[in-house]
């Protein structure tokens, strides 16, 4: 194949079918992907749980991953927080003309990694070339299904008053490696995105706690979005200790130096849990006998105090809002 | 810098004994403002404000540049925006700030203006020699701590030969907008929290006239909740003992005699002007022009601005915010009409501005 990507492989035609068969198939083939229907063929049968994405990420190469294995991430731990096994995905690429061909096979190969390492075929794929300029180098969309496991799944509407609010690692990782990448800063420490699937350890949790409420990933706004999210949709208060929300110290610093806040900031390897008091205790120790889950600890309780808002507890024992931003965090002037 | 240097001063038992002196020393009530926007959000995010006695009363000045830019001002960068072959670079704070019928720089931007957030002044000159068929105006938007690199920008300029970079020069300076607010018999300040950051630049001297002309106290103060409860607990503490004090708690950044080069760099671009603070007016001697020596990168000069008073906002009180007269959630608009998704004014646009703070941070 030429070193760079050429219309040529969008069309249809056999450039097309080279590069699917040598390329995608080669990382992420399987019976039924290799069969190459209009269409796959899959065995579901009772609640499934289904969530698509589409990963536009600049850079898209970044340290701790890239927008292969993000793809890969980003989609089955959506459908994993349903307390559902993934079990498939599609994957659509659209490349821009000129996109470097080793590029391309360092995305797809990570992308299979990604899949192998969560257990979940990829069982329908699309691949358009378009003109230079229509897209910024690669964009990818995933879907993914997933049987669900548990009843009632745990949704953001079921955060019940005296719930243990945890989570499953450090936060802002991701979002700050991404801003610090894009704009070429440089930290005092590296910092590395969380990027990983979840789905293993999501699955060991629902199926050991009886009755978890709440599973939600703090991607795109971070803790502070999300915990609002479910706030507003089960109408409670949820009551945070500053103190206890653990955050790198590299990232730290660096939010500090960029005027950031690390709880408004993506992460793409960590969940928040919110489940009955009773279970916290055990649930900890299933997240921290996870790699994935180490640095796991509660960091709050559902309270009625506030409905609809996030209350942080600080250092000192004041009491703020950690309220929705409006929109990105924007530099500060002085 | 390591952030554990600054552990002590967030220490809580350190505050809990500062809280209970202040508790005990207050025998009435304290106005204190603090006129810096960096100081607004720390007492509110660290959860200071939520702890300190009914008695005290906190009210933030105009500390936030981007608050006190006067309409006009922003009508005038907005204008500038529009013009063919200009290039505006600013700082990301100012892109929201709404100016004539709630247009702002992110909409201007949508209709193809060409505008470029930086984060370093130094960027604009980048901006400026890979666009030389342009011309690149920095909105030169701050107090004394941003105008010393502004003008430092502005000299490597000259010195790199590039002739399409210019600055709109909307600096203000603090002390005079502080004898403004004590002539005003709506805020009635008991004592200032000096700001860190411009103090570190003007030093202690410029203030002395707090103490002397007025006999209020005034302490420049650090960012941590220890630093501000201390100064808290002194102003107290003097005017019990019927003294005002004008002093530095904040040596470990600021000297007193401040940054004599700094000042060198500033004064030898720029020059002492009137200015029209958003809320407040006119004040004599607050803003910074440029001086006759570097016309030639004024772009108030160059494209003939002029900054004329344009009537406040309908409905919009933030200049008694940012007096003190009123508290943001006194404002009949705060939350309801003003919110930071849709702002009316510019004290719930910046980040630093008290009604985005009472907005993001206050517990009802």
């Amino acid at each position: 194949m030429s070193e760079k990507v050429l219309l040529d492989y969008g069309s249809g035609g056999r450039a097309s079918q080279r590069l699917v068969s040598e390329l995608f198939l080669g990382q992420l083939g399987n019976d039924e992907l290799n069969r190459l229907n209009d269409a796959a063929e899959l065995r579901v049968s009772g609640r499934i749980a289904m969530s698509t994405d589409s990963f536009t990420v600049d850079p898209i190469f970044f340290p701790g991953g890239n927008i292969g294995s993000l793809a890969v991430h980003g989609t089955i731990n959506d459908v994993a927080m349903m307390g559902a096994i993934p079990r498939y995905m599609t994957c659509g690429y659209i490349i821009e003309e000129g996109f470097a061909m080793d590029d391309l096979e360092r995305i797809v190969t990570s992308m299979g990694k990604a899949v192998k390492k969560a257990g979940v075929c990829v069982v329908s794929g699309d691949t358009k070339v378009v003109p230079k300029g229509a897209v910024d180098k690669i964009f990818i969309n995933t879907t993914g299904v997933g049987d669900i496991i548990v009843d009632p799944a745990p949704a953001g509407d079921r955060a019940a008053t005296g719930d243990a609010i945890l989570v499953s690692g450090t936060m802002g990782d991701h979002g700050l490696t991404i801003l610090g990448t894009r704009e070429g800063l440089e930290f005092e420490a590296a910092v590395q995105s969380d990027s990983a699937g979840l789905n293993h350890l999501l699955v060991k949790l629902v199926q050991e706690i009886p009755d978890i409420h709440v599973l939600r990933d703090p991607t795109r706004g971070g803790l502070a979005t999300t915990m609002n999210e479910i706030a507003g949709s089960s109408n409670v208060c949820c009551e945070l200790n500053e103190s206890d929300i653990p955050v790198r110290p590299e990232v730290s610093g660096g939010c500090s130096f960029l005027g950031l806040d690390p709880l408004y900031l993506a992460n793409e390897g960590k969940f928040l849990c919110i489940l009955p008091e009773k279970y916290a205790e055990q649930a900890l120790e299933i997240m921290r006998a996870d790699e994935l889950g180490r640095d796991a600890c509660r960091v709050g309780t559902v309270t009625d105090a506030n409905p609809g808002k996030v209350v942080l507890v600080t250092p000192l024992g004041g009491k703020r809002l950690l309220n929705m931003l409006e929109g990105e965090q924007l530099p500060r002037i002085c | 810098m390591s952030i554990d240097l600054f552990k002590e001063f967030r220490d809580p038992g350190l505050c809990r004994g500062l809280l209970e002196t202040l508790n005990k020393e207050l025998d009435r009530e304290l106005r204190f403002m603090e006129v810096c926007g960096t100081h607004t959000v720390a007492i509110f995010q660290s959860g200071l404000r939520s702890l300190l006695p009914e008695k005290v009363v906190h009210l933030s000045g105009p500390g936030c540049p981007v608050c006190v830019t006067h309409e006009s001002e922003v009508n005038a960068f907005l204008d500038l925006a529009e013009r063919d072959g200009v290039i505006i670079a600013t700082f990301g704070d100012l892109m929201r700030v709404p100016g004539h019928g709630g247009r702002n720089l992110k909409a201007a931007q949508a209709d193809g203006a060409s505008i470029s957030v930086i984060y370093s002044p130094f960027d604009a000159l980048k901006l400026a020699a890979d666009n030389p068929d342009k011309k690149v105006v920095f909105l030169g938007v701050g107090f004394e701590t941003t105008a010393p690199t502004i003008a430092a920008t502005m000299i490597m300029a000259r010195k790199q030969g590039l002739t399409n970079f210019m600055v709109l020069p909307f600096h203000k300076t603090v002390p005079n907008a502080l004898s403004t607010l004590l002539n005003d018999a709506s805020t009635r300040i008991d004592g200032f929290i000096l700001p860190g950051h411009v103090s570190t630049v003007i030093g202690l001297e410029p203030y002395g006239f707090i103490a002397s002309d007025y006999d209020r106290s005034a302490i420049i103060t650090g960012f941590e909740p220890v630093d501000i409860l201390q100064s808290l607990v002194d102003m107290v503490r003097w005017r019990n003992e019927g003294i005002a004090r004008v002093t530095n708690n904040y040596k470990r950044a600021v000297s007193d005699t401040g940054n004599a080069k700094a000042r060198e760099i500033l004064y030898s671009v720029f020059e002492p002007c009137d200015a029209l603070w958003r809320g407040i007016g006119l004040i004599p001697g607050s803003g910074l022009k440029i001086r006759d020596e570097w016309k030639d990168m004024d772009a108030i000069a160059e494209y003939g601005i002029e900054i004329k008073e344009v009537p406040p906002l309908p409905g919009c009180r933030c200049g008694e915010v940012l007096k003190g007269a009123i508290s943001p959630d006194q404002c009949p608009l705060f939350k309801k009409v003003c919110t930071p998704a849709k702002p009316v004014g510019p004290c719930m646009v910046s980040t630093e501005g008290s009604c985005a703070a009472y907005y993001k941070y206050k517990v009802d």
